[in-house]
């Protein structure tokens, strides 16, 4: 069953669909009850609630929803998370933790302990059930492709024997999942990338990529949210402002999120640029 | 309220605790890289520990004061002197309206805080004022400091503004006032550090040898190095066979081996997730010495227990907290 409302804002320039989707056999059956996890530190101030070795998406789906459970039920000595393909770990306070121990049964133990057991105790109680609702919401990024903004996507199109037209096809008629932030504020780790315009990086790098570039490095795709050297090939450039500081979510994109890549013009993209500005 | 940039220094930029919540947004925790000084700075001078403070590297600056504040430097000897007269590290020192804050070059060490009472009016980016250089977010206008900047300064509580009242009548240009941290427990910065790490998760998939190499070789701290991340020169480090690792959270203290084998120390403001294999991480409680660390200096690593770091973290926070709440009744006292 799924349940799909549209939102569309084009003053924003952002296309936002939001999809509720019981998909029992994206996370788990209603028998797992059991959530496979192990549990491994990160210095004396964080621990790693690692869910497998395989990049997929029902793994990820695992983080997802231990990473909503966190922030909204957050533990006593709880302070922030990094959710990542396989893993999600969670940064806590050992002083905090170690008060919380009067409250558990047992003999005095570690913070380290301590956080394992709050862990184990948290994964327990979540209700699965209520959790296959797997909330995903659908994004919409402009991109103009190629010229002046992708001065690498006729390289991209030689080195797959393609031309520019079918890589743009390609590369937008994939959906993608946002497995990742990292590397920079805002930037995605994008899942997905079909292989027929897989690319390396390049030799040497450039010093300055401008922010809200799109590129192609190995096997994965992403876009750049601030200005930074790098070696990617850049195939396009969206208006879009992925980083944004003042807000309180200061990234546009989400764990979990799906990308689409919606090709526009030179002329729509100097428009769209404007009403970000 | 103020204080004029005169000269700005190597690098000097405001910072605090760091913006705590948003890493899974890729926004950096950031802050102080020695955040133990950062905080005795704070606690010297009647602040809450996470108030900005100014960070200062190894060439300090020179700061006119346009008003009388109380004030504290912590962290290495950049030599601060107001007219020629050596201005105490490690206590509170009243600074007259008019003078000049100067600092030179440090020896041992190379960071140094300076505490206002009353922290800086600055905007709160993210729930911090610290500087994030390559998002170019917090501080001042997320960038270090310049010549000619006016930094504006914020209240400082009842207790203090009482204090000031109280004290200035007589001074010349500054007075120290008669407490501070006690020389006995004052960091130490040598060009040898020993340096205790916790095993990290990926050391298993490291040869026996490099694991000896790791613990019994000195490393050296290399010109490669910022807030970002040390780059150190020493025996080199090789895995069993080749991984090819899933990129997963790392933090100030990981201590990671890219393929060239020269292990790379992550510091305040490095990236929140990598994917070399960590070989260690380390202690909580020795990330203050690491943050005082030049290139040219040597790190000896010394293996402890996750039990004995978090036991070292524990004794640190109370050795902290009873600072703070001796420093509150001495400012109390004072007044």
């Amino acid at each position: 069953m799924v349940y799909v409302f549209g939102i569309y804002n084009r003053h924003n320039a952002i296309y936002i669909l939001e999809i509720l989707r019981l998909d029992a056999n994206k996370a788990f059956t209603g028998k797992e009850k059991k959530l496979d996890y192990s549990l491994y530190p990160l210095g004396d101030t964080a621990v790693v609630v690692c869910f497998g070795q395989t990049i997929d998406e029902t793994t990820h789906s695992k983080v997802k929803i231990l990473a909503h459970y966190l922030e909204t039920k957050p533990f006593a000595g709880f302070i922030d998370m990094v959710p990542a393909f396989t893993s999600i770990t969670i940064f806590y306070d050992p002083i905090c933790c170690l008060e919380s121990t009067s409250k558990l049964k047992g003999q005095v133990r570690t913070p380290y302990q301590v956080v394992c057991q709050i862990i184990d105790e948290t994964i327990a109680r979540m209700d699965l059930d209520s959790m296959l609702i797997n909330a995903s919401r659908i994004i919409e990024i402009p991109v103009c492709y190629g010229e002046v903004y992708g001065p690498d996507l006729d390289f991209v199109a030689k080195y797959n024997k393609l031309n520019l037209d079918e890589v743009v096809a390609i590369h937008s008629e994939g959906q993608y999942l946002v497995y990742m932030l990292g590397f920079a504020p805002g930037f995605p780790y994008l899942g997905g990338m079909s292989t027929q315009i897989a690319t390396p990086r390049k030799s040497s790098p450039r010093p300055v990529i401008p922010a809200g570039s799109v590129g192609i490095a190995g096997q994965q795709t992403g876009v750049y949210s601030i200005e930074t050297p790098g070696g990617w090939q850049i195939i396009g450039r969206t208006p879009l402002k992925l980083f944004q500081p003042s807000l309180a979510t200061p990234s546009l994109l989400r764990v979990g999120d799906q990308i689409r890549f919606i090709p526009i013009s030179d002329k729509e993209f100097k428009h769209l640029e404007e009403g970000q500005a | 309220m103020s204080i004029r940039i005169l000269r700005a220094g190597l690098l000097s930029t405001i910072q605090d605790l760091g913006r705590l919540g948003y890493q899974q947004y890729g926004v950096i925790a950031g802050g102080a890289m020695d955040t133990l000084a950062h905080r005795l700075a704070n606690i010297l001078v009647g602040n809450r520990e996470q108030e900005a403070s100014l960070e200062i590297t190894m060439l300090g600056p020179a700061l006119q004061f346009n008003e009388t504040r109380l004030v504290a430097i912590c962290g290495a000897d950049l030599n601060p002197s107001i007219d020629g007269v050596t201005v105490p590290l490690w206590k509170p020192v009243l600074i007259k309206e008019g003078s000049v804050l100067s600092f030179k070059r440090s020896t041992k060490g190379c960071r140094a805080y300076i505490a206002v009472a009353g922290g800086f009016d600055l905007p709160v980016v993210l729930g911090s004022r610290s500087t994030y250089l390559r998002a170019g977010i917090g501080g001042i206008k997320g960038r270090a400091l310049k010549d000619g900047d006016l930094l504006k300064l914020g209240i400082p509580g009842q207790e203090v503004l009482r204090l000031l009242q109280r004290s200035t009548l007589n001074i010349k240009q500054f007075i120290s006032l008669p407490w501070g941290i006690a020389p006995s427990i004052l960091p130490s910065y040598e060009s040898n550090l020993p340096v205790r790490i916790i095993a990290g998760k990926e050391a298993p998939l490291f040869t026996a040898e490099s694991w000896k190499s790791f613990l019994n070789t000195s490393y050296k701290i290399t010109y490669q190095s910022d807030r970002m991340g040390y780059r150190l020169e020493g025996v080199k480090l090789g895995l069993r066979e080749p991984v090819e690792l899933i990129s997963e959270a790392v933090s100030f203290g990981t201590v990671q081996v890219p393929p060239d084998g020269s292990p790379i120390v992550l510091m305040v403001d490095s990236q929140t997730t990598g994917g070399y294999p960590r070989i260690a991480h380390i202690a909580s409680v020795d990330l203050t010495l690491v943050a005082q660390a030049q290139p040219g200096d040597c790190i000896d690593f010394r293996k402890i227990s996750l039990e004995e770091a978090q036991k070292l973290y524990i004794e640190r926070e109370k050795q902290i907290k009873q600072l703070s709440l001796a420093s509150t009744l001495q400012i109390g006292r004072e007044v």
